[in-house]
This record gives C-alpha cells, sequence and structure tokens, in this order.
C-alpha cells in the first residue's frame, strides 16, 4: 500500500497507470497461456520483480497465505477430477495474478493508484461508470481491509475467552453485523468530511468558498508530543 | 463565529420521538451537551451541520437552512465522531487529512502545505506516510481532527470524542479542544471536560432540562441522574 520510505525502487518510481495497464496486459496474457509451465515461468518473472522492488520474498509469500487453503482445495479437485496439468495451470495461473496485483498495490501510493483507477475509468463515464465512486470504493477496501481483520481477531478472542470454540459461523455473524453499522458511520464521515466535493461524484462543479492558502490555519495550539504507533 | 438556531425541531425514526421539540440559539465559543444514554445527544449532535433532518422545524447555521444548503452548512461546522476509525477513510494519513479538500483543485504543493501544517499542529508529522490503521487511538482522534480542521470549519461538533480513549490520550485530547479557535459544541459523558465551558445544556428524553453555566448546569444534572 505505502512503500516504506527510502525504498524507491525503479518499480515504485514507474507510474501508477503503466503498472496498471502493465497488471491488466499480464492478467489477459495469463489467462491466455495455456502451458502450465510457461504460467510457472510467469511466476518466477513475478517473483523476480519482487527481488527488483525490494521486496522480501517473504513478505510475496504472505500475499498468498489467505488463498493458500482455496488453492490446495482447487488444485486437489481439478487433479482428481480432470487432470494434474489443468490442476497446476489453475492454480499456478491465480497464484501469479494475485501476486501480481498485490506487488502493483505494495509498490504504488494509494493515492496514485486510485487517481490512475479514475483517469481510466474516465471514457466510461458516458456509459454510466462514476469514477469517483469507484476510485473512492477502492480506496476505502484498502483501508477497511485491516480494521476488519482487526475486529475478527478482536471477536475470535472475545469468543475464545468464553471457552467458545474458533467456529467460521460464530466469528461471520457478529463481524457481519459491526461491518454493517461500521458502514453507516463511515457514510456519514464522508459525507461530513467532504464540504468541497460531492465524493460521490454527482455534481463535482462547487465553487469554494474560499481558497486555502497554506500557513493560515491557526497555529496557536502545540501539542506536539504524540505518542510511537502502535505495533499491529 | 457562527450562530446556529435551532427552532421547534421534532426528531423521529418510525413512531420513536427522539427529540421533542428544541429551541435553541447557540452562538457561545465552548458549549457542552450533556444527558444519560438515548436522551437524544447525538441526534440532536447530527442535526447542527445537516447529517440529519429534522422532521418538523428548522435548524439554521448563519441563517442558512440544513435542510436545504447540506454543502454550505458543512463548510461552517465540522463533525468529530465519537469512533476515529470509521472516519479516517484513506490507507495513509496524509491523503486521509487531504480527503476534505478534494474538490478544491488545489495545486499539489499547496495541498502538501497545508496537509503538512495541520499535521504538523497536532505532532503527527512524523507519522505522514505510516498506514493510518498503526496509530494508536489518541492519534487517530487527533487524525479525525486534522481531517476536519484541514477544511477550516468556523465551527466543530463532536460526539464523544473522548469516550473510547485511556486516561492519557483523552487529557490530550482535551486539552486540543480546550486551546482550539474555533468555536466547539461537545457531547460527552467525560464531565471534567466541561469544567471552563461557557455553557452546559442537559438533554433527557429528548428535552432540554437545563441549559447554564458549567456549576449550575451539571450540578442540575448530577441531581436528576439520582
Ligand atoms: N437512526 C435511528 N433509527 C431509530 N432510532 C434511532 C436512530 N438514531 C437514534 N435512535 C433512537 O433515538 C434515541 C436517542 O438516540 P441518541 O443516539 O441521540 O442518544 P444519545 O443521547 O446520543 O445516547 P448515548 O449517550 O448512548 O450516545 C435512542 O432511543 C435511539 O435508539
Ligand atoms: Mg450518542
Amino acid at each position: 500500500m505505502t512503500p516504506e520510505a527510502g525504498t524507491l525502487s525503479p518499480l515504485h518510481r514507474l507510474p501508477a497507470w503503466a503498472k496498471l495497464m502493465a497488471l491488466a496486459i499480464a492478467g489477459t496474457g495469463l489467462v491466455l497461456i495455456g502451458d502450465w509451465r510457461l504460467v510457472a515461468a510467469a511466476l518466477l518473472a513475478t517473483l523476480g520483480l519482487y527481488r527488483l522492488a525490494g521486496i522480501s520474498q517473504r513478505k510475496a509469500f504472505q500475499q498468498l497465505r489467505p488463498l493458500m487453503w482455496l488453492l490446495v482445495l482447487l488444485f486437489l479437485v481439478q487433479g482428481l477430477w480432470q487432470s494434474w496439468e489443468l490442476a497446476s495451470l489453475v492454480v499456478l495461473r491465480i497464484a501469479t495474478l494475485v501476486l501480481a496485483a498485490a506487488l502493483v498495490t505494495l509498490t504504488t501510493r494509494s493515492e496514485a493508484l486510485i487517481a490512475a483507477i479514475e483517469g481510466a475509468l474516465g471514457p466510461f463515464r458516458r456509459f454510466g461508470v462514476n469514477p469517483a465512486k469507484v476510485g473512492l470504493a477502492f480506496s476505502l477496501a484498502l483501508r477497511f481491509i485491516p480494521v476488519i481483520g482487526q475486529q475478527a481477531q478482536e471477536i475470535r478472542d472475545a469468543q475464545r475467552a468464553r471457552g467458545l470454540g474458533t467456529n467460521p459461523v460464530a466469528l461471520a455473524l457478529p463481524l457481519i453485523l459491526r461491518t454493517l453499522k461500521m458502514a453507516g458511520d463511515v457514510a456519514d464521515a464522508i459525507d461530513a468530511r467532504s464540504p468541497y466535493s460531492d465524493p460521490y461524484g454527482d455534481d463535482d462543479d462547487l465553487p469554494p468558498r474560499f481558497v486555502i492558502e497554506p500557513g493560515t490555519i491557526n497555529t496557536r495550539t502545540s501539542c506536539k508530543t504524540a505518542e510511537a504507533p502502535q505495533k499491529t | 463565529m457562527t450562530t446556529i438556531e435551532v427552532k421547534g425541531v421534532h426528531q423521529r425514526f418510525d413512531t420513536f420521538e427522539a427529540l421533542r421539540g428544541i429551541d435553541l440559539t447557540l452562538a457561545e465559543r465552548r458549549i457542552g451537551i450533556v444527558g444519560s444514554n438515548g436522551s437524544g445527544k447525538s441526534t440532536f449532535a447530527r442535526l447542527l451541520n445537516g447529517l440529519l433532518v429534522p422532521t418538523s422545524g428548522q435548524v439554521l447555521v448563519d441563517g442558512l437552512d440544513t435542510a436545504r444548503s447540506g454543502k454550505a452548512v458543512r463548510r461552517k461546522v465540522g463533525f468529530v465522531f465519537q469512533n476515529p476509525d470509521n472516519q479516517i477513510v484513506f490507507p495513509v494519513v496524509e491523503e486521509d487529512v487531504a480527503f476534505g479538500l478534494k474538490g478544491l483543485k488545489l495545486p499539489a504543493a499547496q495541498r502538501g502545505a497545508l496537509v503538512e501544517e495541520v499535521l504538523d499542529r497536532y505532532g503527527l508529522g512524523p507519522f505522514r506516510q505510516h498506514p493510518s490503521h498503526t496509530l494508536s487511538g489518541g492519534q487517530k482522534q487527533l487524525l479525525a481532527l486534522a481531517g476536519v480542521l484541514i477544511t477550516r470549519p468556523d465551527c466543530v461538533v463532536f460526539d464523544e470524542p473522548t469516550t473510547l480513549l485511556d486516561l492519557r490520550n483523552a487529557r490530550h485530547v482535551t486539552k486540543v479542544i480546550e486551546e482550539m479557535e474555533e468555536t466547539v459544541i461537545v457531547v460527552t459523558h467525560d464531565l471534567q471536560l466541561l469544567k471552563e465551558f461557557d455553557r452546559i445544556i442537559v438533554f433527557d428524553e429528548g428535552r432540554v432540562i437545563a441549559d447554564d453555566e458549567p456549576g449550575a448546569a451539571l450540578a442540575r444534572y448530577v441531581e436528576r441522574m439520582q
């Protein structure tokens, strides 16, 4: 999501639109390739790009971990019912796509990514696509995935403390309820925080009440004692 | 200085009447709002910048009707919610702060300078590029405030800004609110926060039961709670 300071590799410096374009082309290519060995080569090439970007292989595998069980299951099902070659092809293809997409988000500031997506969707405006809305949805997804993950952890801890096991259904229900409540609050906050734009992009030419100049926000307060950020 | 006039406001949710006839003119610099759970404080607060429009009656901000001039009202009245997690909408600290400037079409350099200024004001400068979910609770609340103040409202409404914070962070946020130059309206159960305020309004079951300086109003509130 945010490249750490001091790690500006050539991949980080590439403009967001170029990376998205490359991702789209690579994605199409992967779907067209029917030989699992070529896809395996593409996977290795993607891992090579991780190295080029200065991202550890461990972090690369972290991107796949949430999908691990799905991939294993898919591999077994395809292998047993179809053929092991097809199974390898399908699983390698998904893994490569996920790794490539993750590489783009890891080496691009989310702001740049969102701007690029909004720009790319511009021509589709006439078909009723609203680029601002898609961009906002995208940034909200990036923002709230860790929050929802944290909440899942909290609920799991609370259930364990009460001696309940880790039942996925028992986790899903409170998590969905919390997320819905949160969604309502977030929508309110977006409204309250957008005095100069329509966050949903329905009218984007509101005249500003004034032009804000730097140095004019009042600076009487000086509370420079913030602590270190929490480790999560 | 902003003046908010609340005229004959009733707020119904289905058949339940959360506010039952409120008439107030809010013009002091520091106004506190207290009351028991469910007494209608948050509902009232949300009326003040048009997040909610009254079922009947009117809310006027410097003469602007919140029912008709939502955007203009929100430029004057900012809102800080109880849970900062739900009002931080971008994954990175500086991007989140800049969200309020969207639509102003400022040059990037100028936008950057504004972001830096408001982050420095709350000691968040070093976290500019951090993922917003890694901040502490107190820092998140300050980030939420920074994200509101960058649009330079004249007045900021807070709904229980210290409820989710530990004592140390609650004190820090209290100090920040005390030092703000903007007009503030604070809904809270944290009576410490209101000691130095100009005016306290006590809500009960959707009505105002006291409206006075802190000493008298809080005494009435405590008596009512017994
Ligand atoms: N959107 C809504 N739909 C239905 N009922 C609502 C809604 N919002 C508030 N209420 C009801 O209105 C009443 C007042 O709610 P409000 O949130 O304003 O109380 P409060 O004073 O802020 O309480 P607390 O101290 O618990 O935050 C409550 O009974 C609540 O259930
Ligand atoms: Mg409330």
